[in-house]
């Protein structure tokens, strides 16, 4: 990292200035927070300015089809014990919103950004990161995402000549081949509950033979790396074997995952785990995800879930039956208009909770759950389905538009 | 294989390939509808280092990307279980890349022609625009006496259909095959091929149910409460009519 105290050009300067001016614009016009347009400016004025915004920090990356904006959050936390941060928090990922976030934060030691699949690559070779946090990879968007596949090997492609130390999660095969090009990998078992993107060998495309935890390839020898860091219960396992417990606000196993990685990654920045975990306490919720707002005299817990592998893992951390549940569904340009992947969720698993249906897609929803056997209700609106709902907090699941909308609705 | 041994063998082929855009909604329909005339379902979910059984009722093949699907091309070829069960008069219905491969050809991932397993009479290649993405609305032939076809689209293939094959629908909204001749999907009686998402049986029940019957060698089915399929059959049925 280059010592340069105004590492800035006069035109990488007016860059951010430009920019600066037309997120200003675009937040008096109420057109959201003007992050994204105001990066778009400054890079069609300085195309390179992301790489020179990041020469004076150290930058981790963080990708994943899940848990990106989370962990991106948590390893904030934790890095802000030995310097300060600047970041993408609030999950504008794409090179334009990265490159405002950054322009925001000349006094930060440290850069921990967000970056979408499918610009990891590109943004990797710009900023010439220290560290690289690769979380999980699956089906997501499939109307308009690459394919899954093709994104694993576009990050093994990208990966394969960056100095970056990738922290990597040994237990998503497609991940583990994203990142075992690159010389130098932290190996985490972070856990992946969904494991219907990787049964066929990334490498030859053999058969994925899954006995417990472990994972091979019964053809090319192609298997699981011995982890350095674990996810274990409720404890994270560094490389000298001590256990650390994690203490989260936020709920499920997801989220663990989501600290023990954070932790690897921290240390990788110097800063222990015992530290880096007890941090990620403070995190109680992140753009409006897990917070519980009141309502109509009511307790609802918001949650997000975009993809499959999402929903399953919401699945596993609302409260039990008879908790109400509202689901809500749309397929606006952000979500994906093909709803196909409703049928790769196993909604069986809400049996025993009173279901409320709403969002864009509700017939959607309504056919899928008729299909799995549920009771369910149809709803007009929120405000419909909480009136109807049965006492006690109310889990809410919706997809990234929904989720949107609920959070205008209910005041969040 | 009929009403009165009361059992339906219903046989999802290679999931851990074919499995990438929520068809395994077809399988969950099929087995739904099944049940809910009263049938006992048996569903295999058959891997690709499986022997496919000979022995099922309907055979579902679902869509995959370009490698996996050039995998699961070999491996049935390879197999032979399925030809075998096609010959002993089973019902396949399959989509997009499944579509492909019962054909008798279609461009692998390599860009090579591939073979398919001739159980069903047209040849893929892959086509020179856009991908084809969005809400379909086609016409059923008429000699199904179904209403129309809704499903959702997402490919870049092109199938040609043979003289031993008809035209599953012919499209009003949307790509279907790509010939040009808006013609959507194939089949000849027993096997079935379609590009159609959504996925499509969730979208179409009378389709499943036409499966159901094939396979049951039957005329008629008791009735079943379809009101939330044809909800959401008339708002896809709207939302593929509106300008883009």
């Amino acid at each position: 990292m280059s010592g340069n105290t105004d590492p800035l050009s006069p035109r990488a300067k007016l860059a951010v200035t430009a920019g600066k001016a037309a997120a200003a614009v675009s937040r008096a016009a109420g057109r959201g927070s003007g992050s994204v347009i105001g990066g778009k400016v400054a890079l069609r004025l300085d195309p390179e300015l992301l790489g020179r915004l990041a020469t004076h920090l150290d930058v981790v990356l963080v990708s994943a089809t899940n848990g990106k904006t989370t962990t991106t959050r948590l390893i904030a936390e934790a890095l802000r014990a030995s310097g300060p941060v600047v970041s993408n928090a609030l999950g504008a990922n794409m090179p334009a919103g990265i490159t405002s976030a950054l322009a925001g934060g000349s006094d930060a030691k440290y850069g921990v950004i967000e970056v979408d699949e499918k610009y990891l690559a590109g943004v990797a070779r710009d900023v010439d990161p220290k560290a690289i946090a690769l979380l999980n990879l699956s089906r997501d968007q499939l109307d308009r995402a690459a394919e899954t596949r093709m994104l694993a090997e576009k990050w093994r492609e990208g990966l394969a000549g960056s100095k970056a130390v990738v922290i990597a999660n040994a237990d998503d095969p497609l991940v583990v081949w994203a990142a075992s090009s690159s010389p130098n990998v932290v190996w985490v078992a972070a856990g992946q509950e969904w494991k219907d993107d990787a049964w066929s060998c990334p490498s030859c495309g053999g058969v994925m033979q899954r006995p417990g935890d472990d994972w091979f390839c019964g053809e090319c020898g192609f298997r699981r790396p011995a982890p350095s860091w674990v996810l274990s219960g409720d404890h994270v396992l560094d490389p000298h074997g001590s256990a650390w417990p994690i203490h989260l606000q936020l709920p499920g196993r997801a989220n663990k995952a989501n600290a023990t990685s954070s932790a690897a990654v921290a240390a990788v920045f110097g800063v222990p785990p015992q530290v880096a975990l007890e941090r990620m306490y403070q995190v109680q919720a992140v753009a409006g995800r897990y917070d519980v707002v009141q309502f109509q005299g009511r307790d609802l817990r918001l949650l997000l879930a975009k993809n499959p592998a999402g929903w399953l893992e919401t699945f596993s951390l609302i409260d039990p039956p008879p908790t109400p549940v509202i689901l809500s569904v749309n397929a606006r340009g952000a979500d994906g208009t093909d709803t196909s992947w409703l049928w790769d969720v196993d909604y069986t698993r809400l049996a025993g909770h009173p279901i409320f249906v709403l969002g864009d897609r509700k017939l959607d929803l309504a056919v899928r759950l008729e299909v799995a056997g549920l009771d369910f209700r149809v709803c007009e609106s929120v405000d419909e389905a909480v009136q109807l709902a049965p006492p006690g907090r109310i889990e809410t699941i919706a997809n990234y538009t929904a989720f949107q909308d609920l959070r205008r609705r209910v005041g969040n | 294989m009929s009403m009165s041994d009361n059992s339906l063998r219903l046989v999802w082929v290679y999931p851990d390939l074919l499995s990438t855009y929520g068809d395994q909604g077809n399988a969950l329909v099929v087995e739904r509808r099944a049940r809910q005339r009263g049938l006992q379902v048996e569903r295999y979910d058959v891997r690709s280092d499986q022997p496919v059984p000979t022995s099922g009722d309907i055979y579902l093949i679902g869509g995959g990307e370009d490698r996996p699907q050039r995998l699961a091309a070999e491996r049935l070829r390879r197999d032979g279980g399925l030809q075998r069960a096609v010959g002993n008069g089973a019902i396949v219905f399959s989509v997009c890349a499944g579509y492909q491969i019962i054909g008798n050809e279609f461009i692998n991932d390599l860009g090579q022609r591939e073979p398919g397993l001739g159980l069903l009479d047209v040849v893929s290649t892959r086509g020179e625009g856009e991908r084809c993405v969005g809400d379909v609305l086609a016409d059923l032939d008429p000699q199904l006496g179904l209403p129309p076809l809704t499903g959702f689209e997402n490919h870049q293939g092109v199938t040609h259909i043979g003289p031993s094959a008809r035209p599953l629908a012919h499209v009003k909204i949307g790509r279907g095959n790509g010939t040009g001749d808006g013609t959507e999907g194939a089949y000849n009686g027993t096997v079935f091929g379609t590009y159609m998402h959504g996925p499509v049986l969730a979208r179409n029940p009378l389709i499943a149910d036409l499966l159901l019957k094939l396979a049951l060698d039957v005329n008629a089915l008791p009735p079943t409460d379809d009101r939330w399929y044809e909800a959401l059959r008339a708002e896809r049925i709207n939302a593929a009519q509106q300008p883009a």
